[in-house]
């Protein structure tokens, strides 16, 4: 039972969440078609979440959970977004949850 | 050859070490892995038994498994061999039987 | 733990969780999973304390370099336990002696507390989980 995300030139194997089996899968297309396949357009504010999950997980090793994501997009991004309104809008299905799917990082610890 | 003996606790946390140290003979090998990396260090409890054990007998350390435990081969006793993965098929192809202390 | 939920704030009662690591990395699954249930308790709002006694002093050594035994490397992980809002690291004074190692070795600030101390501190736990 394996599942997979097709990109135009290659498939990439993913799990029954359909978090990327292999982190080093990753692209920028990834991210694109996994949204797509969740009919979201990825636009600059994803992104700067997406960018921002990807520089978290490689300086700690961990997909931060919600509120740490929150917490840590305010110090950075400003509070207006750095609150669970603006992320939940940008990632419906759950910010952190979302976002690190997109961002090629395994869920979150914490987050169930 | 001899027997190689290898042993994968840390000294300072389990016996396992002093007992293989005990009951081997001089001139045989030793090759420390996993955590018993931990009992090659030169600055630890544990340091002057294994000393005193390298002075008649080959210790090794497995290297991969010192460097995930964040410590460098200038920091194990003198006389130790750091060995990697194809040494320690070497050693086990050179000796006669593996004697393992888990 | 029927009265306290993740998420509540305020009403709930405030416990002190004391998470005690005696295990080095790698050898053994303890120190990762005791890890992971500090990062999922986090969401409680609890009181959290993480103590590191014994080998457990060693995980939290600088200069881990995992990748040739096939392992995660999750000590740059510690580093992220102030955003989980843990801030209460002990280490035992007598452990650290007893390998050798100073503080200046560790790759997170930590408390260094003796023996006695440390006891003390335990004894004061509402619930103390060791790994």
């Amino acid at each position: 039972m394996t599942a997979s995300v097709a990109l135009k030139d290659k498939e990439v194997a993913v799990d029954e969440e359909g978090y990327l089996v292999n982190l080093a899968d990753w692209n920028e297309d990834v991210a694109r078609t996994m949204a797509a396949d969740d009919s979201i357009a990825l636009t600059d504010n994803h992104w700067e979440v997406i960018n921002f999950l990807r520089d978290y997980y490689a300086e700690y090793q961990v997909a931060p959970a919600i509120r740490v994501l929150t917490k840590a997009i305010g110090k950075k991004l400003g509070p207006e977004k750095g609150n669970s309104k603006y992320l939940y809008e940008l990632f419906p299905y759950g910010p952190a949850k979302q976002a690190c799917r997109y961002a090629g990082l395994p869920k979150p610890t914490g987050c169930i | 050859m001899t027997v190689l003996h290898t042993t994968n606790k840390s000294p300072l946390q389990t016996r396992d070490l002093q007992s293989c140290l005990r009951l081997t003979r001089p001139g045989c090998g030793i090759l420390l892995l996993e955590d018993a990396v931990y009992g090659a260090l030169k600055s630890t409890e544990a340091s002057e038994m294994l000393a005193e054990a390298a002075k008649d007998r080959r210790i090794y350390v497995l290297g991969p498994d010192l460097a995930a435990r964040g410590f460098t081969p200038e920091e194990l006793i003198a006389g130790v061999t750091v060995v990697d993965y194809g040494g320690f098929v070497d050693l086990v192809a050179e000796h006669h039987h593996v004697q393992a202390w888990v | 733990m029927s009265d306290t939920q993740a998420g509540e704030g305020g009403n709930s009662k405030v416990r002190r969780f004391m998470f005690v690591n005696r295990k080095a990395p790698y050898g053994t699954i303890y120190a990762l999973e005791a890890l992971e249930v500090v990062l999922i308790g986090a969401a409680f709002d609890q009181d959290v304390s993480l103590v590191f006694v014994d080998d457990g002093v060693y995980q939290l050594k600088k200069g881990q370099q995992t990748k040739d035994i096939g392992q995660k490397n999750f000590s740059p992980t510690y580093r992220a336990l102030g955003d989980y809002d843990i801030e209460k690291l002990y280490v035992e004074r007598e452990s650290l002696q007893a390998r050798g190692l100073a503080p200046d070795d560790l790759l997170v600030p930590v408390r260094v507390l003796g023996s006695a101390e440390l006891g003390v501190l335990m004894e004061e736990q509402d619930v103390v989980l060791s790994f």
